[in-house]
C-alpha cells in the first residue's frame, strides 16, 4: 500500500524555481499522469519523488513514510527513465536482475522473477543478449521489466515512451495501460503527451511554469479546463479561443456576436469564449467566418476558418462541402463553451 | 579538374607530406638500430637496409647501465599511472558530472599549467626535493611526471565520463546502489578501456620524459636520463639503438589509443 503525498515541493535551480510549492497526493495503486509542456517541472517533480533530487522545501511522503530526506535506494520506488538506462554492459537478464542483486535477494529467487519479468514484457527469449542488439523497443521493455521486477509499491515512469516511433508507441501504450491493470502499483507518469495523459491516466495534473494548473480525470480536464492554457493544451486540435466583452446581454467580439442565455459579468467586461473543434458547427446561420484551409484526415476533416482575425478549428464530417476563401457561418451549443477571464485566463464557474 | 578532387588532392598532399616528414627520422633511426655497428658510418644512407643485425641492439641492451635504468623507468612510469589516475580520474568525473563555480576556469588552469617551461621550474624542484630528502630518488621523478601528465589525464577522463549517460548511475541508484556503488558498479565498468587509454598515454608521457628526469637525478637515472647523459661519449650506434628502444612504446601506444585522442580534441 502506498499512496504518495507531496506537500509545497519547492526546488531552484540557480534562479529559477522549477517547482514553486507543488502539492499532490496521489491514491494506492493509482495512474497519475504529469502532463506539461516541456521546463515545465514534471520530470523535476519526478526525480523529488525518486529521491534523484532533493526539494528545497517541502515533504514528500510515500505510504506512510516521510521521505525526503531518504536516499532513492530506500524510498521503495522503481523507474523507468527516457533514455531507458539500459545498462550496456549487462545482458538482458543481468540488467533485469540487477536490482534484485542489489538488494541481495537469493540467487534462484532472483533467476524465477527475472524469468517471470521477462515473460511479462515478452523477452524470454533475448536473455542472454546485450542492449546493444536489441531495438529501441525491446529496450523499452527491459526497462520497464527491470523496474517491475523490484516489487517496489510505487512506479516512477520520465517518458518511456518518447524515444519511441509513432507506430511502436501506440502498442506500447497499450502496453503500458494493460500492465497498471495487472499489477495495480502507484504510478506517476510524466509526458508532454497529452494524448497518452487522456489515454492512460486515471488522473492527470496539468503543469505549467513549476506549479499545477488543474488534477482531474482525464474528460473532466478535457471538457471543463481549468484555464486557457489547459484548454490549449489539451485536446487536438487545442481549443478555440474568441476574444471579446460582455454587450447589453450578449457576447460580442472583433466580426461576431453571440446570445448569452445568463449574465457573464457587468458591462464591458473581457472574457475568452473557449469552444472545442468537434462541437461547433458549419451553416445554419450563426457566427459569420471565412474558410482558410480544409484538411481531410480520413474519419472526419479539420477545417480552419477565420472569424475577424482569429483562426478557429472545426471537426467537419469528411465529406464536407466547404472550400478555400468560401463564406461560412459557425454555430455551437453554449451549454458546450467554456468562459475564461480575458486577463487571467482563467476559468468562470460554469 | 573539379574543386573537390583538389580539395582531396590538398588534404592527402599535405597528410602526405606531415607524415613522411615525421616518419623519416623514425625510418633512419630503425633501419640504422638494425645495421651491424661497422656499417653505420656509410654515407650516403642506403634507402633499404642493406644489411640486417641484431648486434646494434645487443650491444645497447648489454651496455652498462641500460638493464637497471630500463626498470627505473619502469618503475617511475607505473607509479606516475597510480598517482595520476588516482588523483585525475575524480577530478575528470567531476568536470563531466558536476556543474560546479568556476568549471570552465579549472579547465582552462588545467590546460595552462601545459604552457609553463619545466625548465624555470627545474632549479626550484631540485632544490625542493634536496631539502626533502628526495633528490636522485625516483619517487621525486614520478611526483613530477604525474604533475606532467595530470591534465592530460583529467581531460581524457573527463571526455571518458561524459560518454557515460549519467541516467544510468542514477538507474543504478533506484535500483537499490549508493551514489558510490553506482559509480563502481556502472559507470567504472563502462568508463574502463577509456581510462585504459589514459594509463597507456601516461605511461608515454613518463617513459620519454627527459628534462625532470636527468635534472632531478644522479645516479638512480631512468632510460632516457641515462641516454642522454652519455650523448656526447657513446658510439653512434647506441643512439640509434636506444632512440628505437625508447620510440617504440610510444609508437605503437599512441597507435592503440589513438581513438580517445580524437575524443580529446573534440572530434569522434
Amino acid at each position: 500500500m502506498a499512496a504518495i503525498g507531496i506537500d509545497k515541493a519547492t526546488k531552484i535551480f540557480g534562479r529559477t524555481a522549477a517547482l514553486k510549492g507543488v502539492s499532490l497526493d496521489i491514491r494506492d495503486g493509482e495512474f497519475m499522469v504529469l502532463l506539461g509542456p516541456s521546463g515545465c517541472g514534471k520530470t523535476t517533480l519526478l526525480r523529488c519523488v525518486a529521491g534523484l533530487e532533493q526539494v528545497d522545501a517541502g515533504r514528500v511522503r510515500i505510504g506512510d513514510r516521510d521521505v525526503t530526506d531518504l536516499a532513492p535506494r530506500d524510498r521503495n520506488i522503481a523507474m523507468v527513465f527516457q533514455s531507458y538506462a539500459v545498462f550496456p554492459h549487462m545482458t538482458v537478464a543481468g540488467n533485469i536482475g540487477f536490482g534484485l542483486r542489489m538488494r541481495r535477494v537469493p540467487r534462484p529467487d532472483i533467476q524465477q522473477r527475472v524469468r517471470q519479468g521477462a515473460e511479462l514484457l515478452g523477452l524470454v527469449s533475448f536473455l542472454d543478449r546485450y542492449p546493444a542488439q536489441l531495438s529501441g523497443g525491446q529496450r523499452q521493455r527491459v526497462a520497464v521489466a527491470r523496474a517491475l521486477v523490484m516489487d517496489a509499491p510505487v512506479l516512477l515512469m520520465d517518458e518511456p515512451l518518447s524515444n519511441l516511433d509513432a507506430l511502436l508507441r501506440l502498442q506500447a501504450r497499450a502496453d503500458l495501460k494493460r500492465l497498471h491493470k495487472e499489477v495495480k502499483r502507484t504510478t506517476i507518469y510524466v509526458t508532454h503527451d497529452q494524448v497518452e495523459a487522456m489515454s492512460m491516466g486515471d488522473r492527470i495534473a496539468v503543469m505549467r511554469d513549476g506549479a499545477i494548473e488543474q488534477i482531474g480525470a482525464p474528460m473532466e480536464i478535457y471538457d471543463n479546463p481549468a484555464s486557457q492554457f489547459v484548454g490549449g493544451f489539451i485536446g487536438s486540435p487545442p481549443m478555440n479561443f474568441l476574444r471579446g466583452a460582455v454587450r447589453d446581454g450578449g457576447f460580442a467580439g472583433d466580426g461576431f456576436s453571440v446570445p448569452l442565455s445568463r449574465p457573464r459579468g457587468e458591462q464591458g467586461r473581457e472574457l475568452l469564449l473557449g469552444v472545442r473543434a468537434e462541437h461547433i458547427v458549419i451553416g445554419g446561420g450563426g457566427i459569420p467566418a471565412k474558410v482558410l484551409v480544409v484538411e481531410p484526415l480520413g474519419s472526419h476533416a479539420l477545417v480552419t476558418a477565420v472569424v475577424g482575425k482569429t483562426a478557429v478549428k472545426v471537426q467537419a464530417p469528411v465529406d464536407v462541402a466547404v472550400k478555400p476563401d468560401q463564406a461560412i457561418s459557425l454555430r455551437f451549443d453554449e451549454s458546450r463553451v467554456r468562459w475564461m477571464d480575458a486577463g487571467s485566463g482563467t476559468a468562470l464557474p460554469n | 579538374m573539379s574543386p573537390r578532387v583538389l580539395d582531396r588532392a590538398l588534404i592527402y598532399g599535405s597528410a602526405i607530406l606531415l607524415a613522411v616528414w615525421v616518419l623519416i627520422p623514425f625510418y633512419i633511426i630503425a633501419v640504422s638500430a638494425f645495421t651491424p655497428q661497422a656499417r653505420i658510418f656509410d654515407f650516403p644512407k642506403p634507402l633499404l637496409p642493406t644489411a640486417f643485425s641484431t648486434d646494434t641492439m645487443q650491444f645497447f641492451v648489454e651496455a652498462r647501465g641500460v638493464v637497471p635504468s630500463v626498470i627505473n623507468s619502469l618503475l617511475v612510469a607505473l607509479a606516475t599511472i597510480a598517482f595520476g589516475l588516482t588523483l585525475g580520474t575524480p577530478a575528470g568525473y567531476a568536470l563531466a558530472r558536476f556543474h560546479f563555480r568556476g568549471r570552465e576556469a579549472f579547465q582552462v588552469i588545467v590546460l595552462a599549467t601545459k604552457m609553463f617551461p619545466i625548465a624555470i621550474l627545474s632549479i626550484p624542484l631540485a632544490v625542493t626535493f634536496l631539502q626533502l630528502g628526495l633528490y636522485d630518488n625516483l619517487l621525486a621523478v614520478a611526483l613530477v611526471h604525474t604533475a606532467m601528465a595530470l591534465p592530460f589525464i583529467i581531460l581524457v577522463t573527463g571526455g571518458v565520463f561524459v560518454a557515460v549517460s549519467h541516467e544510468l548511475e542514477e538507474a543504478a541508484q533506484t535500483l537499490g546502489c549508493t551514489r558510490w556503488g553506482a559509480f563502481l558498479r556502472v559507470a567504472l565498468p563502462l568508463a574502463l578501456p577509456g581510462l585504459a587509454a589514459a594509463a597507456i598515454f601516461t605511461f608515454v608521457i613518463s617513459w620519454n620524459e627527459v628534462f625532470a628526469a636527468t635534472i632531478l637525478t644522479l645516479r638512480t637515472r631512468t632510460l632516457p636520463a641515462l641516454v642522454l647523459a652519455g650523448l656526447g661519449t657513446s658510439p653512434l650506434g647506441f643512439k640509434f639503438a636506444g632512440g628505437l628502444f625508447m620510440a617504440m612504446p610510444a609508437i605503437v601506444f599512441i597507435f592503440l589509443i589513438r581513438r580517445y585522442l580524437m575524443n580529446l580534441w573534440g572530434s569522434r
